[in-house]
């Protein structure tokens, strides 16, 4: 019987490598053949949460949109018919909510762990790149969700960031109208809006993720120590030509990732079932009300994941100004492998002045947060988040000086990974 | 250095059993994805049963509901009507109503219905969903020489007694379908429910 | 590493401080706490007589269906239709407003807002307080006022089980407005003040329940989920333990 079996699964294989050779070898460079740093810590575990959590947007968004009706007239109550009438609708519009919200946890940590290693620097400054689209692509996607409901929140802040695009010189107005499809977020904004959301931009995001995989394929991977294992001895108890300090991807970290992946679903599972609002940091108090165009809420703020940035908008004093301090916060960090001129990759051998600078660099991404969720009317707190916007791109602008000038003493980088045999 | 005594058998074991708990679990997680395609409270509330007031029928005449989004005949019979009936089974394709898909079990009888004036027929023919019309009289009809009352479907000159039982020869296949109902009094009916069913 | 763990500290100390939620609101002074409970269903279902007797004559639920309402709260089809539907709606149905929208505007100045969500909008302390925090006012145009929601259209439904009360104001500092300082009962209701306490926070409770009916059926799933898991993390841990003894 498992000789029959054996042999049929055996006669497929056969007659699959005929007409399609070149999967069987894909698979073994991607998977059983690519060798993988043994001393992968708990930080590397965060891209593969982040497909984890991207399949699970895709299919919980395939669902809601069954059910969805994309017009101003009807989306905020089908929703909430999503929630009420259809069964298991709850479910599924909570693990979309809260994916979203833990998409981004999962991300800004994955970024984290790059700058921590030095994973952006040479040969691995186009996996960053990539990473960096990805990360724009994910916020215009996010954005583009959170106005679907179409609650006060999402009208609101709609119209805010729609019209910061207003403030470009000279096309400015005609800019957003086009963007709105109307003089004012409507239905034909919902819709399109709908449309970039649901398929445009997911399109966009699944590229650039298989390209940014791809990309770190062809170099191989970081690790905590940032040491080359391509570069060190050749050989390894699966194979001889194979770096000494690699195991293989499959079934190595395809089984710890099994294990870490659980209970990265056991803490998203505890907030989906018990706190799916989050306190209203994950879905807003205010959204839970249609949009009105007649009443503006209160405090305007975006989502959790939005707010370091908002808040350097709103510190600072103009308008278009603002609006270029905020997507250049961004953007400095696409030339992070160029900015840091440094030879040494992991913080572990860095000088402190890097250790220092990062930290510093982490409490301000986090305060500024704290300031942009907030209403933003202390002018105390105002002239704080100023100070720690021009610390955040003090970093950037440091790091040359730190790196170019020689100012770094770094500590001496191991030949080999700190846990091999 | 790695040990070579790998316990192959506790390795296949472990992966086996989490392989087949980790499918239990993606098998589980697909029920709500599944289930959110039954009928929402919505649809099930547009679908509830339909409560029809008979009081003010006479024999002879038909009235309509809608009930799920099909037109539902009350009909009161008369007596002519009635007593054609037995006397039409050679001619249909299904006279004692074999085909248990086209009626609850009550209607499984030489009337077709709970009781024998009242009849309940959804109202679309069976051939492709037309709507057949009622030609009530027992007289002479150009499609049938010897009518004893029924229906006619315009469309594809389908015919149906007065049960609602399909002539043979014609396109339709089988009788109109009797929905479940219920009375709740002489007056009142509620299409959509059957005799002790909740 | 140690600065790892320092980090990660600082992160999550950061996101505890701003995680901390604002519980004042922003009208008049701080909320009372509801201390209401979904589990407890007596609440839910006195919560559900009140808001239809007192309240849907003018407020719509129109996101709820009368059946729902009997499923989650363990009452018959016959008891919801008796005490709690006063409109021609069945069973199934969702509740209808008892009010027409431009009625309500032309008669308050705003038409009385759906409150399906409201709890989940403002949160159950803040409808509890707005209904404890109603004052006789003769400068108003149906005669109340409210110290949450300044200058509120609403009158206070539940006058008769409250009472009638009066506000009385400390002058403000140097020019400013007035300052609350306490309620004063003229004339009592038919409930004691601590069984109108009661009385307020089932309604909110009720409202909390209206605004995701779902929340029963989500916290026992939930249960479930994370005990499949915790066994299912635990096999995957002991399956990454035994591969990895290759590499150790």
């Amino acid at each position: 019987m498992a000789n029959a079996f054996s042999r049929a699964v055996n006669g497929v294989q056969e007659w699959f490598n005929e007409r399609a050779p070149s999967f069987g070898p894909f698979y073994r460079k991607h998977m059983t053949e690519y060798y993988a740093p043994k001393n992968f810590n708990i930080w590397y575990i965060f891209g593969v949460l982040a497909i984890v959590v991207l399949v699970n947007q895709i299919v919980t968004g395939i669902f809601l949109t069954m059910h969805f009706k994309p017009s101003a007239a009807e989306a905020f109550n089908s929703v909430e018919y999503i929630m009420r009438d259809v069964e298991w609708g709850w479910l599924i519009r909570y693990m979309h909510s809260t994916g979203a919200s833990a998409f981004f946890v999962v991300v800004y940590i994955h970024m984290f762990r790059g700058i921590m290693y030095g994973s952006y620097k040479k040969p691995r400054e186009l996996v960053w790149v990539l990473g960096m689209l990805i990360y724009l692509v994910l916020m215009a996607e996010a954005f583009l969700g959170y106005v679907l409901p179409w609650g006060q929140m999402s009208f609101w802040g709609a119209k805010v960031i729609i019209s910061l695009f207003g403030a470009i010189p000279y096309i400015g107005g005609a800019l957003t109208e086009w963007i709105m499809g109307d003089y004012l977020p409507s239905d034909a904004t919902l819709n399109r809006f709908f449309a970039l959301h649901v398929i445009a931009l997911p399109l966009v995001l699944l590229l650039l993720v298989v390209l940014h995989i791809f990309a770190l394929h062809e170099v191989g991977s970081n690790n905590p120590d940032g040491v080359e294992i391509k570069k060190g001895p050749k050989g390894n108890r699966w194979s001889d030509k194979a770096p000494a300090d690699g195991i293989p991807f499959h079934p190595y970290f395809t089984v710890k990732d099994t294990f870490y992946t659980g209970f990265f679903l056991i803490i998203c599972s505890f907030i989906l079932f018990f706190e799916p609002t989050a306190g209203g940091w994950f879905l807003e108090h205010d959204n839970f009300i249609e949009a009105n165009r007649l009443v503006t809420p209160e405090h305007i703020k975006p989502v959790w994941y939005y707010t370091p940035f908002y808040a350097m908008l709103r510190v600072v004093p103009d308008k278009l100004f603002g609006v270029i301090v905020m997507f250049g916060a961004i953007l400095v960090l696409f030339f992070l492998p160029w900015l840091d001129r440094g030879k040494v990759k992991s913080w572990r051998y860095r000088g402190t002045g890097f250790r220092i600078a990062l930290f510093v660099l982490g409490v301000c991404f986090v305060w500024l947060g704290k300031i942009g969720a907030g209403p933003g009317t202390d002018p105390v707190e105002t002239i704080i988040g100023r100070i720690l916007t021009a610390l955040y791109f003090g970093f950037f602008a440091f790091l040359p000086a730190y790196t170019g000038l020689g100012w770094e003493k770094t500590k001496p980088v191991p030949e080999r990974v700190t846990t091999h045999d | 250095m790695a040990n070579d005594g790998v316990d192959k058998g506790r390795r296949r074991f472990l992966t086996a059993t989490t392989a087949v708990v980790g499918g239990a679990g993606i098998a589980m997680a697909a029920v709500p994805f599944i289930r959110s395609w039954e009928p929402s409270a919505q649809a099930k509330t547009a679908g509830a049963p339909v409560e029809a007031d008979i009081s003010k029928l006479e024999a002879g005449q038909m009235v309509i509901y809608e009930w799920r989004g099909q037109p539902v005949w009350i009909i009161r019979r008369t007596r002519a009507q009635l007593d054609a009936l037995a006397g039409l089974d050679s001619q249909l394709r299904d006279p004692k109503s074999s085909n248990t898909d086209q009626q609850p079990a009550f209607a499984q009888n030489e009337y077709r219905s709970l009781k024998p004036d009242v009849l309940v027929l959804v109202g679309l023919c069976t051939h492709l969903g037309c709507a057949p019309k009622l030609h009530a009289e027992l007289k002479p009809e150009p499609f049938d020489a010897d009518w004893k009352g029924g229906f006619f479907c315009p469309c594809h000159k389908s015919r149906f007694d007065m049960a609602g039982r399909v002539y043979s020869g014609v396109p339709a296949p089988t009788n109109l379908v009797v929905p479940p109902y219920r009375f709740i009094d002489d007056n009142h009916i509620v299409i959509g429910v059957s005799e002790g069913v909740a | 590493m140690q600065y790892t763990r320092h980090s990660i500290a600082g992160i999550v100390l950061g996101l505890a401080l701003v995680a901390a939620p604002a519980a004042l609101a922003a009208g008049g002074g701080a909320l009372q706490p509801a201390n209401a409970s979904l589990s407890d269903r007596g609440s839910l279902q006195s919560g559900a007589k009140l808001f239809f007797n007192y309240c849907s004559g003018c407020h719509s639920l129109s996101l709820m269906r009368y059946s729902r309402i009997a499923e989650d709260l363990g009452l018959s089809e016959q008891e919801v239709m008796d005490n709690l539907n006063f409109t021609t709606a069945k069973f199934g149905e969702r509740i209808p407003p008892s009010m027409d929208p431009e009625d309500g505007k032309r008669w308050f100045g705003a038409a009385p807002p759906d409150l399906s969500l409201m709890a989940r909008a403002r949160g159950t302390d803040y409808i509890f307080t707005y209904l404890k925090s109603f004052y006789l006012d003769s400068t108003r145009p149906l005669g109340w006022n409210n110290t949450l929601f300044p200058n509120a259209s609403m009158p206070n439904a539940l006058w008769e089980l409250q009472g009638l009360q009066t506000a009385v104001f400390a002058p403000g500092q140097g020019g400013a407005d007035p300052v609350f300082e306490k309620f004063e009962l003229h004339q009592e209701g038919r409930l004691s003040a601590r069984e109108f306490d009661h009385a307020a926070r089932d309604i909110a409770n009720f409202l909390q329940y209206a605004a995701e009916p779902a929340v029963f059926q989500r916290m026992s799933v939930g249960v479930w989920v994370l005990l499949f898991l915790s066994v299912f993390t635990l096999l995957a841990w002991l399956l990454k333990q035994e591969y990895w003894k290759d590499v150790h």
